[in-house]
């Protein structure tokens, strides 16, 4: 009742969006799939919803063959596409009655499953879609989502334009769908929302980089991290990119995280090369690299 | 079933909350009739024109009084030499001046015959076409009175009666073209506009990825303006009935199917259309330019047909409106049954088939 993809390969005219992608997403699993704009993320998303069909390769979602057995995957899915795609002209009450009556159900029949999410909106029941909030939209889009207790749940980037408030409320409901064993494979530009995954693939320029559990892929992490911090940042990174041992120099907060390239990377070197040019209250220790900083190794 | 009955209360929801779209729906037959029906006419009434009378004998007065008494004509201005004739055209103050030479009357008592010059402003040749007939025809009836006790040995006098419109009024000729361009904009231009637009908020993404057929979710989206044209027909032959006095000499119910045949042809046209066009914005420029000025300017709801050059005549073969005009026009005015129009019946309802069979081949079941 997962997922399946095997070799999946997908181009428009000269531009290959995805190559070879292969993974499974097993029952019940909360799958994500961390990349930046232009990934691939949302092509890959229509190719599993049947929106698409890929150049190369075969795939399963809940156990039906992608081509072949299109119409019981639409029956079995819920999607929710980037864009907000509901009818902006409906209210909240009549969009999530629309979506139940074609898929041949009632609110009332699934309002357990969407209970969670929906009492939140209710009260506003009688609003048109196209005056809600950002947050407001996406529950509602997420109720019409499950509305007819779909087995496998596409979410592609749930989260974009959504306050943080609301973007921690939904990967909560996420994370309660999930007890119901419901499979969901969700996508995100965000590093932070991908630790809440059970496992997650990291995916640029249509290849998938990684594929692990959020916890193992830092583990991955090549090389000792360190935070770096000075009184003046910007001197800070002009002076770390100019330092002819480093390996990656990326801001992050109020640090900088460095690697660098030698095996016997001594950090008091550093110290007194930044000391040198100008910096004060230099500070550096090693820190724990986050999937962020495995995403920039792997993308390098 | 209950599934197509939510996705048309759906339809009807965004058709009833779109109050603009609303208001074009049912404010533009009502609008269009009238103004064909009084603007638009062919007939001239209260013409100013000139006269330049040299000869100022009895005749010409006997003339200028009687055009003056015509209600088609006023006389506005007497002018008294040929230099001025000119600049009162250029003036643009009348359409037409009326020449009699110093010898007009002298001339017609002399020689039996003498000749009015009649100076028309051309510059709307239609109009002027239509000045020179009237004049032509006054002048004609004068010279029937004046010939009274004179019989000439051999005459041919054309005895013309005019048939289905004897008072020649262009209403009767609107009416059938205002209701298929209506017919035509409200199904095709309406249905192709609500297809792409849920291409355009990506609304058709999610429709896609559910268990609605293609046709259910088509069906759907045409079954409402099936129903509003209806209405819109309704509309337009009662506003032409009661306003305009048009007469439905035909059955009434013929003419409806005939309706309800051409707005399911325009409908499978509009699925068309969406079939091609990925925003609203294609769709509509190609249901107006695509559409409307074929369907106004070959289907001989304004210009005949048999006046086009050839090219044209064999276009016009294939454009909807032509043949639903000729089945309105026959049912309306000719009181025509089936049996007349049973060739223009059919020709609609191949063009029907062939239209939805091309769409539900072009429909697209996935995003490419």
């Amino acid at each position: 009742m997962g997922i399946t993809l095997d070799k999946i390969s997908k181009s428009y005219g000269k531009i290959k969006a995805l190559s070879n992608i292969s993974f499974n997403v097993k029952p019940g699993e909360l799958f994500g799939l961390i990349g930046p704009d232009g990934a691939g993320k949302t092509t890959l998303f229509r190719i599993l919803t049947t929106l698409l069909i890929p150049d190369e390769g075969v795939a399963t979602v809940a156990g039906y063959d992608l081509v072949k057995d299109y119409k019981n995957i639409r029956n079995n899915v819920g999607y929710m596409p980037g864009k907000f795609s509901l009818y902006q002209d409906l209210t909240i009450e009549e969009n999530l009655h629309f979506f139940a009556t074609i898929f041949g159900t009632t609110v009332e029949e699934n309002y357990q499953i969407i209970k969670d999410i929906y009492v939140q909106i209710e009260p506003f029941k009688h609003r048109r879609a196209g005056k809600l909030s950002g947050g407001m939209k996406q529950k509602l889009a997420l109720s019409c989502a499950l509305i007819h207790k779909p087995k496998v749940l596409f979410l592609d980037e749930p989260t974009t334009g959504v306050d943080p408030v609301s973007r921690k409320e939904f990967w909560e409901m996420l994370k309660r769908l999930q007890q119901t064993g419901i499979t969901i494979l969700v996508s995100t530009p965000y590093m932070d929302e991908a630790a809440l995954c059970d496992r997650i693939a990291l995916i640029q320029h249509g290849k998938i980089l990684e594929i692990d559990s959020p916890k193992m892929i830092v583990k991955h992490y090549p090389k000792p991290l360190y935070n770096v911090k000075a009184h003046n940042m910007y001197l800070l990174i002009n002076s770390l990119n100019h330092y002819e041992h480093k390996h990656s120099v990326y801001p992050f907060g109020e640090f900088i995280h460095y690697t660098d390239s030698r095996k016997d990377f001594n950090p008091d070197d550093l110290k007194n090369y930044l000391e040198h040019e100008n910096l004060f209250h230099v500070e550096i220790e090693t820190t724990t690299p986050t999937i962020e900083d495995t995403f920039m190794e792997l993308a390098k | 079933m209950k599934r197509f009955v939510g996705f048309i209360k759906k339809e009807f929801y965004h058709i009833f909350r779109d109050r603009r779209s609303l208001f074009i729906l049912f404010g533009m037959p009502v609008a269009q009739i009238l103004l064909f029906g009084f603007a638009i006419t062919n007939e001239i009434n209260n013409v100013d024109i000139a006269v330049l009378d040299q000869a100022k004998d009895a005749t010409s007065k006997e003339i200028i009084n009687k055009i003056a008494a015509s209600k088609h004509f006023s006389i506005i201005d007497i002018i008294e030499q040929e230099s001025s004739i000119e600049a009162i055209f250029k003036k643009g103050k009348v359409k037409a001046v009326l020449q009699f030479d110093n010898n007009f009357g002298s001339n017609l008592i002399k020689y039996q015959q003498t000749t009015v010059q009649i100076l028309i402003d051309a510059t709307d040749p239609n109009m002027a076409n239509t000045i020179n007939n009237y004049i032509t025809a006054i002048l004609k009836n004068y010279q029937s009175d004046i010939n009274d006790n004179v019989t000439l040995n051999y005459q041919i006098i054309p005895k013309s009666r005019m048939v289905y419109n004897a008072e020649l009024k262009s209403v009767y000729m609107f009416v059938p073209g205002v209701m298929t361009v209506i017919l035509m904009l409200v199904s095709a231009m309406m249905t192709s506009i609500s297809i792409t637009r849920e291409k355009e908020q990506g609304t058709m993404e999610i429709l896609l990825v559910s268990p609605l057929k293609p046709f259910q979710v088509i069906i759907g989206k045409v079954f409402p303006y099936i129903f509003l044209s209806v209405i819109n027909a309704l509309v337009i032959v009662l506003l032409s009935i009661f306003i305009f006095n048009v007469p439905v000499n035909g059955s009434f119910i013929l003419l409806g199917f005939e309706s309800v045949l051409f707005i399911i042809t325009s409908l499978a046209l509009g699925i068309l259309i969406s079939t091609i066009s990925a925003t609203q914005q294609t769709a509509m420029m190609i249901s107006l330019m695509g559409l409307m000025l074929p369907t106004i300017l070959l289907s001989g709801f304004i210009f005949p047909i048999s006046s086009m050059p050839l090219p044209l005549q064999v276009i016009s073969n294939i454009i909807p409106a032509k043949w639903f005009i000729i089945i309105v026009k026959g049912i309306m005015l000719k009181g025509v049954g089936i049996g007349f129009i049973l060739k223009e019946t059919l020709i609609l309802v191949v063009m029907t088939m062939v239209f939805i069979g091309i769409s539900v081949k072009k429909y697209k079941i996935r995003l490419e």
